[in-house]
């Protein structure tokens, strides 16, 4: 790995000026980028660690019922929320492995946008804003495509605000050698209607599964998508699964999901 | 570079070192504590994971200058000042959880944070546990067995 300068500011405000820098790079957890600096594919004058920053860290209830996660809470921080949020907490607990989840991320998983992540469906499915120091975005704007966000250049997340359904599952077909999703998918039941948001399938990232959206809203059960058929154009076909297979992950991982919600 | 502070396995320790510098260097090639192995060095294989703070992580997917401040574990630190083997390493050595011993250092670091956090683990959660900790010589069996065994339930004999 290049060598670089390693900063590591205590506010907000100093991790956003230091970030002006157009070499410079935020550092979350670091279970991504160091990986990726290591093999070279990524490099900066200035890493800005985003970890010392206590108003990045831990969880609150906002006056909307939202959970309100600071950008640089651990994987294994939600994942001890269940009682707050038990589908968020549940998914949480499954990235990675437990060392991964001691030093990975919320912030860092979202901002990345990998299209294998397991945080994005959550985020889509629940209709979470994430918030920067500057403003507050819709998940549905915020992923735009494989590793690609509504982020600006030095722009970082200070905190995501999940609306809590009343019903939610998450089940991912995990990769086995990688642990990350396959295909995951999330459900959620709100009173005005069900979300459905999909991981590790499309070219083009988290998406959302509208038919199954209409079909679950109309009946909340696994019967409900039994006559639904997904088109796997341009889905992601690698050596772990074809394009057609992940489809036929995406229904049948949705059906378990639904399952896990209503149990 | 930067001046980093922290203390390891109980002593405080300080050091310049380059904002490149993994804790896994930082403990290995600064302090010498070579029980900490490097094996994939991409965070996959866990042979790398100490304590810091209390909390496993992967030594090799952490900068030095990010333990400053922090109390780091390593499995040098696992043993009494005598050399006596802590009681993960004892069931280790007595249930034949290891082979090659490489993937050792890791699979008793990890195992120390579960049962700090499930001090009677089921022998699901452990094998859910160690996830990322992986084994070339295959040797899950007897490392769950040990784990098992270091939390002081009953584990059963091995059939000849």
């Amino acid at each position: 790995m290049y060598d670089f300068e390693l900063l590591r500011p205590n506010t907000i405000e100093a991790a956003t000026k230091a970030l002006l820098d157009e070499d410079a790079q935020a550092l979350g957890g670091g279970q991504t980028l160091i990986p990726t600096m290591k093999q070279r594919l990524a490099q900066a004058d200035t890493l800005v660690s985003l970890t010392s920053i206590p108003a990045l860290q831990g969880v609150c209830i906002g006056d909307d019922g939202a959970v309100c996660i600071g950008a640089a809470t651990t994987h294994a921080q939600v994942a001890k929320m269940a009682g707050v949020y038990p589908a968020l907490a549940a998914l949480a607990g499954q990235i990675g492995d437990p060392a991964v989840r001691n030093r990975g991320t919320i912030g860092g998983s979202l901002a990345n946008n990998d299209p294998s992540a397991c945080y994005p469906a959550a985020a889509l499915a629940s209709d979470a804003a994430i918030l920067t120091p500057e403003r507050r975005i819709d998940a549905a704007d915020f992923f735009q495509g494989m590793f690609a966000t509504d982020l600006e250049e030095g722009e970082i997340i200070i905190e995501v605000q999940f609306p809590v359904p009343l019903r939610a599952g998450y089940v991912k077909f995990a990769q086995p050698a990688s642990r990350f999703a396959l295909v995951g998918v999330f459900v959620a039941q709100f009173l005005d209607g069900v979300r459905v948001a999909v991981t590790g399938a499309s070219e083009d990232g988290v998406f959302r599964w509208s038919a199954a959206e209409a079909a679950l809203s109309s009946e909340f059960s696994a019967k409900a998508l039994y006559d639904l058929t997904l088109s796997s154009e341009d889905f992601i076909s690698d050596l772990h699964g074809s394009a057609d297979y992940r489809a036929h992950l995406v229904k049948v991982m949705t059906g378990r999901a639904v399952t896990h919600a209503v149990s | 570079m930067a001046e980093v502070a922290m203390t390891v396995n109980g002593a405080p320790v300080s050091a310049e070192v380059e904002g490149r510098t993994l804790l896994v260097e930082f403990l290995r090639e600064g302090l010498g504590l070579t029980g900490t192995h490097v094996g994939c060095d991409t965070s996959q294989c866990g042979a790398c994971v100490v304590q810091v703070n209390g909390m496993a992580v992967k030594s090799c997917t952490m900068f030095a200058c990010e333990a400053e401040g922090a109390a780091v574990t390593t499995i040098e630190g696992m043993a009494g000042p005598d050399g006596t083997l802590g009681p993960i390493q004892a069931a280790f050595q007595e249930h034949h959880g290891l082979q090659c011993g490489f993937c050792t250092p890791g699979m008793v670091m990890s195992a120390a944070s579960l049962l700090a956090d499930v001090p009677k683990p089921s022998e699901a959660q452990v094998r859910t546990y160690l996830e990322g900790n992986l084994c070339r010589c295959t040797g899950y069996q007897n490392i769950v067995r040990a784990v098992m065994a270091a939390s002081g339930q009953a584990v059963e004999e091995r059939s000849q």
